[in-house]
């Protein structure tokens, strides 16, 4: 499974380039034009049956990650986070450090020195340190300075109906889009676009949309998924098992409403189960895509992953394979007349 | 005026679902203008040539209005919601709210904790008058705006989305009534606004003005203890906007504004706004910088389901802008 080399793959954002390497090898011959741009986005393009309309779907190479500020004398390195990481899941986590990818772990006080107070009480991110078994400056420096990288060390496993691993947001989107471009092609030039640095603000989108200067796009992506039980009766964004996910409206986008009733037909047609995400939550590349140039009609189509921007996600293999389905499903039946067709959307005649 | 006003701000359209609006006002503007055209992000964008002599122009109103999305449906029919734009729940409680479908819902909320005064938006629920979860009339990501007529206040005016409807009626009585301009005008009715002046982003690129003109509501600090002080009231005149949250007014703008409202002998008030901005924003930030600037409707109780205009300050800013529009640009 092509996901399993993308999930293990170093590749926190603005340091893609395994991560890129690996995709390039697999879309290699099934596109026309391939290019990586100055911030990194790969930009292809695959002929169709019609050129009628460009449609992009994108999927984001970066993960969260970790980036060295300071060797200690002590030897140990101290870090910020790369993207939105929960300081709290960190403490104990192993994790690969530097151009060697060093193996380190984030060290933590022995629970028998602890107080009851300290346990109660979470690390703030100055307490936070990366080990990496050096015990002088010079020792540490040898293995990352300031300014590198750091991702958690966790190996893709396969659990039979779920997968784990890091970085699911968004490798399981990279992988999807990879079975798409094998699938292809389609009624129209398809744009596939891997792009970077999502995690810090959709940075590699906003360029690559404007570059490829889309009609459509599809974003896909590894969204939320908070389906743990709960006391209240409160929604849980999405539930993994459960089938793809649309998400109608983020922080990022008001999706269009006429691919939102494309995908649904799809889906309904297909007999394949449709979610639509707890609207109001997160954000995709999907947020600077729709606004580049005239505007570009966009959809996030995403798969539920637990745990994300944590050590380990999880995720559904049937909702991914039928993520996969649904998306090319909606891909063959897209056409022109699809964003014309109006159900309320009245489009004013042109003199 | 008082009519197109009424239809358009008791018209469904939250960020995003602007298509019932923008029927309305290609509607009225038909035969008005030379070319009428929507863009990918539901703008509706129509064009007013001028004898050649003068510069494109862009003017922006917003169609969209706040309100909220179905964000889960509870196992006993009670709807959940996310706000659509800046929503306030403590002015949401015991309001109703619209559905797309027709569905009218009653705002309410759970018990408060200890020592919370207004209720958080997880707390607010929507009473459809469902049982449960199956039988609800209302679907996950469905939106909804507020459901309140417009009622005339002494001369005043006063509806939900005022905000930036009215902005929309100045928009077409200026069509309606400007005759020969020197100016290629781009009249935009923009998308999206509430959630981040996505629209004009778009429309701007894509018109490429040599000016950008929003009009939009700004606030006024003629009521009791004001929670935001500033020297806007109602009955004063349209304002014209120096500077916002987001924009600082292009000098040159705000005088061709001032210099011809004082040439016609139109009443005007200055406005410096300190929170939020307008399309004007997102029009002078668009491609290499546009001189933008903003004229504005004073509007007490913004973002409540009672916005409220003065109808002598609506119609001094269309004479204000058709006039703007016949006179060549200061520069």
């Amino acid at each position: 499974m092509i996901l399993e080399a993308l999930a293990n793959a170093f590749g926190p954002s603005g340091c893609e380039q395994d991560v890129r390497a690996l995709l390039l090898e697999q879309i290699r011959g099934r596109v026309e034009d391939c290019r990586v741009d100055h911030l990194g986005n790969i930009l292809a393009q695959q002929r169709g049956t019609s050129d009628r309309l460009r449609v992009m779907v994108s999927a984001h190479m970066d993960e969260v990650g970790l980036m060295v500020t300071y060797a200690e004398d002590s030897g140990l390195l101290r870090f910020v986070t790369v993207g939105n990481i929960d300081v709290r899941v960190l403490p104990a986590k192993r994790v690969l450090v530097g151009r060697e990818r060093t193996p380190g772990v984030i060290a933590v006080k022995p629970v028998h020195k602890t107080t009851a107070e300290e346990r109660g009480r979470a690390f703030s991110i100055e307490q936070l340190a990366i080990d990496v078994g050096a015990t002088t400056k010079a020792e540490a420096e040898k293995v990352a300075g300031r300014g590198d990288y750091a991702v958690f060390a966790t190996r893709f496993q396969d659990l039979g109906g779920t997968v784990t691993g890091k970085a699911l947001d968004d490798r399981a989107g990279c992988a999807i889009l990879v079975e798409l471009v094998q699938r292809g092609p389609y009624p129209f030039t398809l744009c596939p676009v891997f792009s970077t640095m999502e995690e810090i603000g959709m940075r590699g989108a906003r360029v690559a949309a404007f570059a490829m200067a889309p009609d459509v796009a599809f974003v896909l992506e590894g969204t939320v998924c908070d389906d743990s039980p709960k006391k209240r009766d409160e929604s849980p964004t999405t539930e993994m098992g459960k089938g793809p996910v649309i998400s109608v409206a983020d922080r990022s986008v008001i999706a269009d409403q006429r691919l939102v009733r494309h995908v649904v037909r799809v889906a309904a047609a297909a007999g394949i189960p449709l979610q639509i995400k707890q609207p109001g939550k997160g954000g995709t590349d999907a947020g600077a895509i729709h606004l580049a140039r005239t505007g570009v009609p966009s959809l996030p189509v995403c798969v539920a992953c637990r745990y994300i921007h944590s050590p380990v996600s999880m995720l559904s293999k049937r909702d991914l394979g039928q993520t996969v389905d649904l998306m090319e499903q909606a891909l063959r039946r897209l056409s022109p007349e699809v964003l014309a067709a109006q159900d309320g959307l009245q489009e004013v005649p042109r003199p | 005026m008082n009519d197109i006003l009424r239809s358009l701000v008791e018209s469904f359209g939250p960020s995003g679902h602007e298509d019932t609006v923008r029927s309305l006002i290609a509607a009225q503007i038909a035969g008005a203008v030379d070319e009428v055209r929507t863009d990918a992000l539901g703008n509706l964008i129509a064009l007013k040539r001028g004898d050649g002599t003068g510069h494109r122009i862009m003017l922006a109103a917003h169609m969209d209005e706040i309100g909220v999305m179905a964000s889960y449906i509870d196992e006993k029919g009670f709807v959940r919601v996310q706000p659509i734009g800046g929503v306030s729940p403590l002015l949401e409680v015991g309001g109703r709210v619209l559905f797309a479908n027709g569905v009218v819902g009653v705002i309410s909320y759970e018990k408060l904790a200890a020592g919370e005064q207004v209720p958080p938006m997880d707390k607010l629920f929507v009473d459809v008058g469902a049982t449960s979860r199956q039988d609800c009339p209302v679907a996950l990501g469905d939106p909804a705006c507020f459901l309140q007529p417009l009622c005339a206040v002494g001369g005043h005016l006063t509806a939900k989305a005022m905000d930036d409807r009215v902005g929309c009626a100045v928009l077409i009585e200026a069509v309606r009534h400007l005759g020969k301009t020197p100016h290629e005008c781009c009249f935009v009715f923009s998308s999206q606004e509430e959630v981040g002046t996505r629209g004009a982003m778009t429309a701007a690129f894509g018109i490429a003005p040599d000016v950008g003109v929003a009009v939009d509501v700004t606030l006024a600090g003629d009521t009791p203890e004001p929670a935001v002080r500033m020297a806007v009231a109602l009955d004063a005149g349209p304002a014209i906007k120096v500077k916002d949250g987001g924009m600082l007014a292009t000098p040159w703008v705000k005088d061709w504004m001032v210099d011809t409202a004082s040439s016609e002998g139109l009443p005007y008030q200055l406005e410096v706004l300190p929170g939020g901005t307008t399309d004007a924003r997102a029009i002078q930030t668009s491609r290499e910088g546009i001189p933008s600037g903003c004229l504005s409707i004073p509007c007490r109780y913004v973002h409540s389901p009672s916005e409220t205009v003065s109808a002598a300050d609506v119609a001094n800013a269309v004479k204000l802008l058709t006039a703007m529009l016949r006179r060549p640009l200061p520069r």
